[in-house]
């Protein structure tokens, strides 16, 4: 059955990749195990906790539920791809700041669910990242402190037009 | 026991054209698989029994949703979030970007395809109930041709449909004539996002001069697959909307519903929710009538 494995050509985290595997792999154990990218995490492998959360062609998915074949040809961003050149991304350093991850495994999933909703909405509102956070499952319950760690980056990158607003008032 | 995925086989001929050729070959021999939320799932779990799939992700001609001055069509490919996102199908039939909102979380919903979760057929499949009270209509294709049939005649049992074994959903056809309807959706589950219904009620009616003149209810999680509740709605109908008629459409509800007890809920519970959904919708409809 080997000889009738495709290549499968993907980037992660801008570097182009192939490999060599049944196409019907999870792209969650291909990361881990072929690519040794170990960031992202198996939780429940049912797409219910996001632990293994990463982003393909710009969407967030469960890798749990990515038949490797199904990312062919698209761009994935891991949580190994959040740092660049040792500098934490600005939601890592909210985290650490604001204690937003306690056991971890939760934390590259809910990193990148986080990373999706800043770039579709920089300033989001409590309801909104609540939403964008409901696939992301925390057994250490710290959801207050993922919410507020969100929070302080949106705040911490460029100021909103509310922001602004009161600057103007002040 | 963990899936192996050596013992499945998966292909993606990259077209549609090329999907309808293997499944025309060798009928009933491919599983489709689009956004894999269902199968990879059963995949994890060692429970996918499916020895050889058929990829659907990434055909562009399946991902669309096409406005015409009549109708919407959502290709079966269309994930919700497509649908969330899409203006005119939120304006005019906002019930349907509505339930796609309740379909898991956002890393679920960019991968969960409209053909996914009708093909699936679970009885408390999301957006089915939406379609049902929008009178959508279903285009299956394969390399024979294609055709359409009311959505309400898609179903044919817990689970099953009436496609042939190399047929393939392709769109869903949604009338234009929903805007002015008082329209109404709600889902009743143990949390907001990510549960499973364990009841869901959709409705649109219209009424002229208070009395009921169009009216369509449709149920998730009360038969063995999504309904209509004709009777209930027959009960309404051409009638005013007053005390009978809701206390006739309350004994249609219950007359006809068959719900059943599961690990989601009981078929008492599921009864009585649906009843009160039913009057929830119908207060509010008869609250419009006295503004008009």
């Amino acid at each position: 059955m080997n000889a009738t494995w495709p290549a499968i050509h993907f980037t992660v985290n801008g570097a182009s990749c192939s490999v060599t595997v049944p196409p019907m792999k999870r792209l969650l154990d291909v990361l881990r195990e072929d690519l040794h990218l170990t960031g992202s995490k198996e939780g429940c492998g049912e797409g219910e906790c996001g632990s293994c959360s990463v982003r393909m062609n710009g969407e967030l998915v469960n890798s749990c539920l990515v038949p490797v074949l199904q990312a062919e040809g698209t761009q994935i961003e891991t949580v190994e791809g959040l740092a660049v050149d040792g500098e934490l991304h600005p939601l890592q350093v909210a985290f650490l700041e604001h204690g937003g991850a306690q056991c971890g495994i939760c934390t590259p999933g809910v990193l990148m669910a986080a990373t999706q909703l800043l770039a579709h909405n920089p300033h989001p509102e409590l309801p909104e990242i609540r939403e964008a956070l409901a696939g992301n499952l925390c057994r250490c319950t710290g959801f207050m402190r993922i919410f507020a760690s969100i929070q302080a980056a949106a705040a911490a990158a460029a100021p909103s037009a509310k922001g602004e607003h009161h600057a103007r008032q002040s | 026991m963990r899936g192996n995925p050596e013992a499945h086989q998966l292909v993606a001929p990259g077209s549609l054209g090329g999907v309808l050729e293997l499944m025309a070959r060798e009928p009933g021999e491919w599983t489709p698989i689009a956004g894999g939320t269902e199968l990879m799932v059963a995949f994890s779990a060692g429970r996918l029994t499916a020895p050889r799939l058929v990829s659907l992700w990434g055909i562009s001609e399946l991902r669309f949703i096409q406005v015409t001055p009549e109708t919407i069509a959502i290709g079966a490919g269309a994930t919700f979030l497509d649908m969330r996102r899409h203006k005119v199908l939120s304006d005019e039939l906002p019930l349907i970007a509505r339930a796609s909102g309740w379909i898991g979380s956002v890393a679920n919903q960019s991968r969960a395809t409209l053909g996914g979760n009708l093909v699936n057929g679970s009885p408390a499949a999301d957006s089915s109930p939406a379609l049902l009270v929008y009178d959508a209509e279903v285009e299956l294709i394969s390399v024979r041709g294609r055709r359409r049939i009311p959505y309400a005649a898609f179903h044919s049992g817990y689970k099953s449909n009436i496609m042939a074994a190399d047929e393939l959903l392709f769109a869903v056809h949604l009338p234009r004539r929903f805007a002015a309807h008082r329209q109404y959706l709600r889902k009743v589950g143990t949390r907001r996002a990510m549960a499973i219904s364990k009841v869901a009620l959709a409705a649109t009616a219209r009424l002229e001069n208070a009395v009921v003149r169009e009216i369509r209810v449709a149920a998730a999680s009360l038969a063995p697959f999504p309904v209509r509740l004709v009777k209930t709605e027959a009960a309404l109908l051409d009638r005013p909307l007053g005390r009978e008629s809701l206390l006739a459409a309350r004994a249609a509800l219950l007359d006809e519903a068959r719900p059943i007890d599961d690990i989601r809920s009981t078929a008492d519970y599921r009864r009585q929710v649906a009843v009160n959904l039913l009057e929830e919708f119908l207060l509010e409809l008869r609250r419009e009538r006295v503004r008009q």
